[in-house]
């Protein structure tokens, strides 16, 4: 039997990835040519340093996503964890003792989504509605109005510095790190194949063997440790801790992983996807910030690609019902 | 009443699933004053043909006609309202409704003001359930009904829709006697008063107590239609078969080894109790009983993927830690589901992934799962039960239920299993296939692989299992052996309120 | 079980009692909480909004969806109502009300239809439209604001009349919680609406009007958040393009705190409006208990995840009852009329 139905580069190029890296293409492309100062070098600088946070939650997310699963909470721990580091900072530790403990307090908070969720049973929509405002509570409870923003220069310069004289920021590094860990962790591990198989089916995926519900708590997991470390990140970008940093963040994510051509019924996603996604935001949000446009305009295109990346794919499927498959065919 | 034109007619009827066609030309004339039955083996198209009667699929060609008039439904509402009730074999409750709710929704009856009329709803359901002999609590929520139960609420539900057309689809497997001689008086009553009955049935004995006119299908045709008195039993099931039963069974004589699998004292409230039995090497041991006497549900358990409250599962002597499927196939276990498309594959992938499913932790090399380890995998095994697909990156959604089947035992067979779970294996498929599933099944066994096989087709039991243990409602309540086994003493044990005193209760 | 141990054992008598303790404890500590004409009216007026929006909402979650874009449409239908007092200054006071219900309603169906017609998740489609309302009223006002001089001081004193000591607005969400409710328990409509969240396979199989029921829950939902802008408008006094920012999770945390369950079929619009008064009325007595309001989202938080846990707890041992009951009750147990059946 054959391996494949189709030639290597059908199934490379007719995906729904590519369409939204097409597209992003063609934003940059056009951007290009019709805003001014869109070409410059600050536009990556920017454009990298301003998606980062997205960038990284969006990978956890992408997977937590592909088992038909939710977490709504990132947001809010992107704040306990600010908040967490500046306190740590104000007491006096050291930012290297600082760092790796508002990571652990992120995975904590993962922990308790992801018990709930998976050895609690409870639909992750809500438990995560819950925790984003249990998180956020916390963040903004500890800190009230005031902030901390006396972090040392080396870190806050080490935000936002560039690779030499590239107009690459330093964190790029790190971004590139970890897309490719959670590449190599979906597309190439038993693991990511679990995640997928419970996406689609999380019936069969038992009856295989798969443990669904530590797979779950370890996404959840994961989500929490990567949202704070995008806080700690977010408070040394603008040198500022506060418990409202990135109120919201949760939307952008979602929207930018579901741009990205993953499946909001789970089962369906990529990587590489996710990342033109979020890119493609970042993209459409600086050349129209460029262009003077204000940041309610660019809101309306976010929601409508969102609508429409989600719509589309139904139109053009024939509206194929999705039912439950066993409505039998048999007997 | 002959003359009228008949109530149902449906000719060169066809309908496909993608590439499956589920039914290539469905032929029934029904006439009113009637109770005909429709006959044939699972997969022979019965359940499509019902569907589109009851405007739940769209026909892809032929022509159906009610009264003798040409319909063509776009919903089940445009069925119902004329005329046409269905029970279908699954039932479809809402589980957060009442049962009264569930019996009259979208056609409660109203008071003032078209608000609901509660009082009158519960004694309709009342009184339903009273023609249907059944002592049911109208305001219960139907979560937690039992099969039977939910069943009943399908049959008082049809009825009471008052249908010039009523089909059941499988109503009784589910059923006690009581309840069985109940609906046929119910079936009668309405037989008399004019209306059209279509009965689907596998139990032959009930169809020449309740029906009158017999239609055979099989592979998805007509095959013929009679009276019931001018047909026998032995006749039917040769055309059901299309040809004798014992080619069916390729039996391997095997000599059984040592105890590979040993169950003690199972019990899960609610489902099943006090479940003790044991499958040695290179033995087929079947499982037969009514549908919902808690077989799949023992199965279930003894692979971990439900929990139980009492007892003990062993699989070589060594106790299996409850409720951890990993554990279970560790120790050899492999569970061929009851249901295919939902437990058995994941039908959104491809032929490869879902053979490599339960082998990809042994395929990763330092973590990393390499696609060729997959492929390869996939392809020996494909092979060797010689799946038919396009190529391995074929979705299974596209394939036959009998090439499906064949992926779910591959999956299995490629974790080297020491004991191999089949629930009802060849539901659903084509007879080539069928056989071929069942020559595997009797060389896995030769080869001493150890077989627990549940099926509700009382041949395929008697003519593959070694063994069979009979399970009524919840409990092994008798054990027989190959040569004791006939038609007539399982389904004497598995009915309830039969004699189970009688015979080798366990 | 006599009618009111069933009355007592609702889950809607515990949200309720909860909702009379906190009252009672914050009231021991400051009399004045509830014992002041102002604390009297403070207890009534502040639920009335969420109230109103968490009805709508429960409406939609019942059936197994969700709106997510109720504050977006919130703050687009309150800007149209204080625009119209604006632009057409001789408007009587019902009429733009009934047109912001009407503008919220198409809002709502706009969502309904979506998900109705292409078959794609209520979340994932009402977070795309709560960005694009939101951005419509962003773009619409600019950094613009309506404040009460702009508004007809008829129309503000609504905001804080009372009649008979209980304020106008509270007497608004009584009255729609009211007519919702009766409908919700005695139309067909309304427990097609229960059917739908409960197995929407089976309601399609059933024949129901799935689809027109989804837009009317959509669109009664939008229309109630038209409502809530206008009552909005009228409570506060001064509207900006930011008016609701972030009230969905409010509003589907009152749902779910008031037992509404989050994959559909069960559940009460009274015991997600009880669920309503309970947040809010906690949110007031945080500051009472000595606790700084900065802390009222983490209670709102633990409180969110409390109740879905408890409502877990309590269906699985409510299963767990029935499975025992049927081992106890089993269907045609081997009475003397089945043996006579069987002998063949």
């Amino acid at each position: 039997m054959r391996t494949h139905a189709r030639p290597w580069w059908q199934r490379a190029l007719l995906t729904r990835e590519m369409l939204t890296i097409l597209i992003l293409v063609a934003a940059w492309v056009v951007a290009s040519a019709v805003v001014q100062g869109f070409d410059g070098p600050l536009t990556i600088t920017y454009l990298v340093l301003d998606v980062a946070p997205v960038l990284l939650i969006a990978l956890p997310m992408t997977l937590i996503i592909a088992t038909g699963e939710i977490d709504l909470s990132v947001a809010s721990v992107v704040g306990l964890s600010s908040v967490t580091f500046g306190l740590l900072h104000q007491a006096g530790f050291g930012l290297w003792v600082a760092l790796p403990a508002s990571v652990l307090l992120g995975a904590v908070c993962g922990a308790v989504n992801g018990t709930l969720v998976a050895y609690g049973g409870l639909p992750s929509l809500a438990v995560t509605i819950g925790s984003l405002a249990l998180y956020r509570g916390l963040a903004v409870g500890l800190l009230g109005t005031t902030a901390v923003t006396d972090f040392p220069e080396s870190w806050t310069d080490g935000a936002t510095e560039n690779l030499g004289e590239s107009p690459w920021p330093v964190v790029t590094l790190g971004l590139v790190v970890l897309i490719a860990v959670f590449a190599v962790l979906l597309h190439a591990t038993p693991f990511g194949r679990n995640v997928l198989d419970i996406g689609r089916s999380s019936e069969a995926a038992r009856f295989s063997g798969v443990d669904v519900k530590r797979t779950l708590l370890v996404l959840f997991v994961l989500s929490g440790a990567v949202s704070a470390l995008a806080g700690v990140y977010y408070t040394l970008r603008y040198g500022s801790a506060r418990g409202d940093n990135a109120t919201g963040m949760e939307l952008q994510v979602v929207a930018a992983v579901l741009l990205g051509g993953v499946s909001i019924f789970g089962g369906r996603g990529a990587i590489h996807g996710v990342v033109a996604g979020v890119l493609l935001i970042g993209v459409l949000s600086s050349a129209l910030r460029l262009e003077g446009v204000t940041v309610n305009v660019i809101n309306i295109v976010i929601g409508t690609a969102l609508v429409v990346s989600v719509v589309a794919p139904r139109i053009a499927g024939g509206l194929r019902v999705r039912r439950r498959p066993a409505v039998g065919q048999g007997s | 009443m002959q003359n009228a034109a008949p109530t149902l007619r449906l000719e060169g009827v066809a309908k496909s699933f993608g590439p499956v066609a589920a039914l290539r030309s469905g032929t029934l004339v029904v006439q009113p004053g009637s109770i005909h039955a429709l006959v044939g083996e699972n997969g022979a198209g019965k359940s499509t043909l019902v569907k589109i009667v009851g405007g739940v699929h769209r026909r892809d060609a032929g022509v159906v006609e009610l009264d003798g008039e040409p319909v063509d439904f776009t919903g089940p509402a445009e069925a119902k309202a004329a005329g046409v009730a269905v029970i279908h074999q699954e039932p479809a409750s809402f589980p957060d409704l009442t049962v009264a709710e569930n019996i009259y929704l979208g056609r409660e009856p109203l008071g003032r003001f078209r608000r609901i009329d509660r009082r009158a709803m519960r004694a309709g359901a009342r009184e339903l359930f009273r023609d249907l002999g059944v002592d049911l609590d109208p305001d219960r929520p139907a979560e937690g009904l039992s099969i039977a139960d939910q069943q009943i609420v399908e049959i008082a539900k049809a009825i009471s829709l008052d249908a010039r057309l009523l089909v059941m689809d499988e109503p009784t497997a589910a059923l006690s006697a009581v309840e069985v001689r109940r609906l046929f008086a119910v079936a009668r009553g309405l037989r008399d008063a004019g209306r059209a009955v279509v009965f689907i049935s596998h139990r032959l004995d009930e169809v020449a107590d309740l029906c009158d006119t017999v239609t055979v299908m099989r592979d998805g045709e007509h095959v013929s239609t009679d009276p019931v008195a001018g047909v026998t039993a032995d006749e039917l099931v040769r055309r059901m078969v299309g040809r004798a039963v014992s080619d069916l069974y390729p039996k391997v004589p095997s000599t059984p080894g040592e105890v590979v699998l040993r169950v003690e004292g199972l019990q899960s409230t609610g489902t099943f109790h006090d479940v003790s039995f044991e499958v040695r090497a290179g033995e087929i041991v079947g499982l037969a009983g009514l549908v919902g006497a808690g077989r799949s549900e023992i199965a279930r358990a003894v692979f971990g993927v439900d929990r139980y409250d009492a007892g003990r599962v062993a699989v070589d002597g060594r106790t299996l830690r409850p409720g951890d499927p990993t554990a279970a196939i560790a120790a050899g276990l492999a569970l061929v589901p009851e249901d295919r498309r939902l437990e058995g594959l994941v039908t959104e992938s491809s032929v490869a992934r879902n053979v490599s499913a339960v082998s990809r932790r042994r395929l990763a090399r330092l973590g990393i799962l390499l696609p060729d380890a997959e492929a390869r995998l996939a392809r020996d095994w494909s092979g060797r039960l010689a799946v038919k697909a396009g190529a391995l990156d074929a979705v299974a959604t596209t394939m036959s239920g009998g090439n499906q089947q064949k992926v779910v035992l591959a999956k299995w067979l490629a974790t080297g299993p020491k004991v191999l779970i089949v629930d009802e294996p060849t539901r659903g498929i084509d007879v080539g296939t069928k056989a071929e599933v069942h020559r595997l099944l009797s060389t896995l066994a030769a080869e001493g692989l150890a077989v627990l096989m549940i099926s509700s087709e009382l041949p395929e039991v008697l003519g593959m299992a070694d063994r069979v243990l009979v399970v009524r409602e919840g409990r092994i309540v008798a054990a027989l052996d190959r040569a004791d086994a006939t038609p007539e003493t399982v389904m004497r044990a598995a009915t309830p309120g039969a004699s189970s005193e009688r015979g080798d209760a366990a | 079980m006599t009618a009111l141990t069933a009355l007592l054992r609702r889950r809607e008598a515990g949200i309720a009692l909860a909702l009379l303790v906190v009252i009672g404890v914050t009231t021991a500590i400051q009399p004045g909480f509830l014992l002041s004409s102002g604390g009297w009216r403070d207890l009534l007026l502040t639920p009335a909004i969420l109230v109103v929006l968490a009805v709508g909402q429960a409406v939609v979650v019942i059936t197994r969806n969700v709106d997510l874009s109720v504050g977006s449409m919130l703050g687009l239908t309150a800007y149209l109502a204080g625009r119209l007092f604006i632009d057409v200054p001789d408007l009587p006071i019902v009429v733009v009300a009934l047109v912001a219900v009407a503008a919220g309603a198409v809002l709502g169906l706009v969502n309904g239809s979506i998900v109705a017609f292409a078959r794609v998740p209520a979340l994932v489609i009402t977070l795309g439209t709560l960005y694009v309302y939101r951005g419509v009223a962003l773009t619409w006002a600019g950094s613009d604001r309506i404040d009460a001089g702009d508004m007809p001081r008829a129309f503000l004193a609504l905001g804080t009349r009372q009649v008979l000591g209980v304020p106008v607005l509270t007497i608004v969400a009584a009255v729609v919680l009211a007519v919702v409710a009766y409908y919700m328990y005695t139309s067909r409509g309304g427990r097609q609406l229960y059917a739908i969240g409960s197995d929407p396979d089976a309601a399609e199989l059933q024949g129901l009007p799935v689809r027109r029921r989804l837009l009317g829950a959509f669109a009664l939902n939008g229309a109630l958040a038209g409502l809530a802008g206008v009552m909005f408008a009228a409570r506060y006094g001064t509207v900006s393009s930011g008016a609701g920012v972030g009230l969905e999770l409010q509003v589907v945390g009152a749902v779910v705190v008031g037992g509404v369950a989050i994959f559909g079929g069960s559940g009460t619009v009274v015991g997600a409006a009880l669920g309503a008064m309970l947040l809010l009325t906690i949110n007031r007595a945080l500051p009472v208990v000595g606790i700084p309001d900065f802390w009222q989202r983490a209670v709102v938080g633990a409180l969110i995840i409390g109740a879905i846990a408890l409502d877990r707890v309590l269906a699985r041992r409510r299963s767990h009852r029935l499975a025992a009951e049927r081992d106890t009750d089993q269907p045609g147990g081997a009475g003397p009329a089945d043996r006579e059946e069987a002998t063949p």
